[in-house]
């Protein structure tokens, strides 16, 4: 059964996979083997598909480097959740179809704990329970359907989220947010 | 309802009269700044979708800086595909070995990127370019790939912060130690998802390599860029580059635009501040503990400009780096380098006992020339001081000013640089 790994604020890239462990550094098919290398070096050799990343806020602060986040969906994680997120990474974890949730459950969870995540629906099962957790925004889900922004944008002839020549309102806003 | 100089630009290049926070946009992307690290993963992920495509040659722009010159066969070939794409392609904005320095700082000084241009590239110092009244953010390598192929990328219109800095600052304080103060005040995602906007009468008498220095940062504090809006300076700098007025736009903030937050700052209560490991919002005053450094390193997008090594040079004139200290300077473009020869700057670097090294990323993120070992204490004029960053995880990185970052190398501990005068005379020297 996948499992909790718990971590605190502000895991930064350099964390998630050190810079000189890139792929170009390290190998393409083995530099996900450094991932958490500093931080927890059991992680890369232990981690299962599906296990559950929780930290607390601002994580994935730091580089815009998108091999960090690779790194880990080529370890088959099953989501990342965080209260919040630095937004270059954000937007890689989206991109690369990591399902990332913005909540805190640091407080719920201990590393270790016993979970399941369904990345759709934001459903969260513990040994106690479950947790809804705030799905991410529509247009993105839009796109990874497609594969992602790429496959959409060579489908669509644009980026998920704007009809072209639609107006601003403030309906779009608060979807948005 | 007014707009911030942000929201302006957002809706200008996404064909709207106005956008509003949190609104989301297919946003037109002027200059595309591609680098030999995380271009070819973007160039990959295109050429497996059939998607091998560039939207306009003669707005990309190519500067190889992160491990170059090649330090081994693996960054060779990472250059080499960068090179061989830009062959193919067409592209003539590019900076090899030699003609260009740290991508970010070369392409300021290029005076291609314009006031009210937008720019990507996959770098999070992209934020650097916002100085220039510009929109300017970093991206990863997907939407990299997004924005060479489409000459687009997809934004989430951000709140704008303002920070206001008024007053003057006090001898020995820089533009750094302003940036450094505000990120300890609001955190290390202070200003996450948030444009960081620069206004007040200090920043009106900064020049342009001191505005760069501060929205180089602003991803350090979560930012989704920092800006400073044209005024005087930025048209004379622009001017410099042979670009006039007529071919710009220039956007300024509304009176009645809306800020998420203010910030204010005073610049004369504003002391030389160090960053302590691991954060760069864990800011101290330099000198207030007594910290043995083993290496000082001079340089990176953020602080490796002509006016930062006129900084370091005033207080290594005449005097020695510290018997226990390795210097590091790194010029951040050529044309750095060939001014500082110039003004026989590298001469004081050379004979104070510091290595003078080529333009390049190297050192600032632990890749090549100048990689900390086990236990090592560095003081940095870059700009991140996460654990590993420069090196070996046990090493310890201090980020400071130049002038801050020169001080404590003849001192050998972290020094505060108020001791030297304007004409570097030590102050506190008896006589």
């Amino acid at each position: 059964m996948p499992r909790i790994w718990k971590f605190g604020d502000s895991v930064n890239t350099d964390d998630i996979l050190p810079g000189k462990f890139a792929p170009f550094m390290a190998g393409e098919d083995v530099f996900q083997t450094f991932a958490f290398h500093y931080v927890r070096p059991e992680f890369a050799a232990q981690v299962q598909p599906g296990d559950v990343l929780i930290g607390g806020r601002n994580w994935g602060l730091g580089s815009s480097r998108e091999y960090a986040p690779q790194a880990l969906k080529k370890l088959h994680i099953g989501g990342i959740v965080a209260p919040s997120f630095a937004r270059i990474h954000y937007r890689n974890l989206l991109n690369l179809g990591i399902p990332a949730f913005e909540y805190d459950l640091t407080e719920l969870l201990e590393d270790g704990d016993e979970v399941t995540l369904d990345a759709q629906t934001g459903l969260l099962t513990y040994a106690d329970g479950t947790v809804q957790l705030p799905p991410p925004p529509e247009f993105l889900r839009e796109a990874l359907k497609e594969g992602s922004i790429l496959e959409f944008f060579k489908k669509h002839g644009r980026f998920p989220g704007e009809e072209p020549g639609a107006e601003a309102s403030t309906e779009t806003a608060s979807a948005a947010e | 309802m007014g707009m911030t100089i942000a929201e302006k630009m957002l809706a200008a290049h996404s064909g709207h009269d106005t956008v509003v926070p949190g609104q989301l946009i297919e946003c037109a992307t002027d200059w595309v700044l591609c680098h030999e690290i995380t271009t070819p993963a973007a160039l990959r992920m295109l050429e497996e979708r059939g998607m091998d495509r560039v939207f306009d040659p003669q707005k990309i722009v190519a500067v190889p800086d992160h491990s170059v010159p090649a330090m081994n066969i693996k960054a060779a070939k990472m250059y080499q595909k960068l090179k061989s794409w830009v062959q193919e392609k067409g592209i003539e904005h590019f900076y090899d070995v030699g003609r260009g320095g740290i991508a970010h700082v070369v392409l300021e000084n290029t005076g291609l990127m314009k006031p009210g241009q937008t720019l990507v590239s996959g770098d999070s110092h992209t934020c650097n370019a916002g100085a220039l009244g510009a929109f300017a953010t970093g991206v990863g390598s997907t939407d990299l790939a997004g924005a060479i192929y489409a000459g687009k990328v997809w934004f989430k219109v951000p709140e704008t912060m303002l920070i206001r800095v008024t007053g003057k600052t006090n001898p020995g304080v820089t533009p750094k130690d302003i940036v450094l103060e505000v990120i300890k005040q609001i955190g290390a995602d202070g200003a996450n998802y948030m444009v960081m906007e620069w206004v007040g009468d200090y920043i009106d008498q900064l020049d342009m390599e001191g505005r760069f220095t501060l929205t180089n940062m602003a991803i350090e504090a979560g930012g989704k860029t920092g800006i400073v809006a044209v005024d005087d300076t930025t048209r004379a700098y622009m001017q410099q580059r042979g670009v006039s007025p007529e071919q710009y736009t220039e956007y300024q903030s509304d009176p009645d635009a809306k800020y998420k937050v203010v910030v204010e700052i005073d610049a004369a209560q504003v002391e030389p501040t160090v960053a302590y490991p691991h954060i760069p919002s864990n800011g101290r005053v330099a000198g207030s503990d007594r910290i043995r450094v083993t290496h000082a390193y001079v340089g990176s997008c953020t602080n490796g400009r002509i006016t930062d090594l006129r900084d370091v040079a005033r207080i290594l004139k005449g005097r020695k780096v510290a018997q226990d200290v390795q210097m590091i300077v790194v010029p951040a473009t050529q044309a750095i380098w060939k001014q500082a020869a110039q003004e026989g700057l590298l001469e004081i670097f050379v004979d104070a006992g510091a290595s003078v090294s080529y333009p390049s990323c190297g050192a600032c993120l632990g890749m090549h020339s100048g990689v900390l070992g086990p236990d090592d204490i560095c003081i940095s004029s870059s700009n991140r001081n996460f654990v590993g960053r420069m090196g070996d995880p046990s090493a310890q990185i201090y980020l400071a000013s130049p002038a801050t970052v020169a001080a404590s190398a003849v001192e050998g501990f972290i020094a505060d640089p108020r001791r030297y005068d304007a004409e570097g005379n030590d102050l506190n020297a008896a006589d």
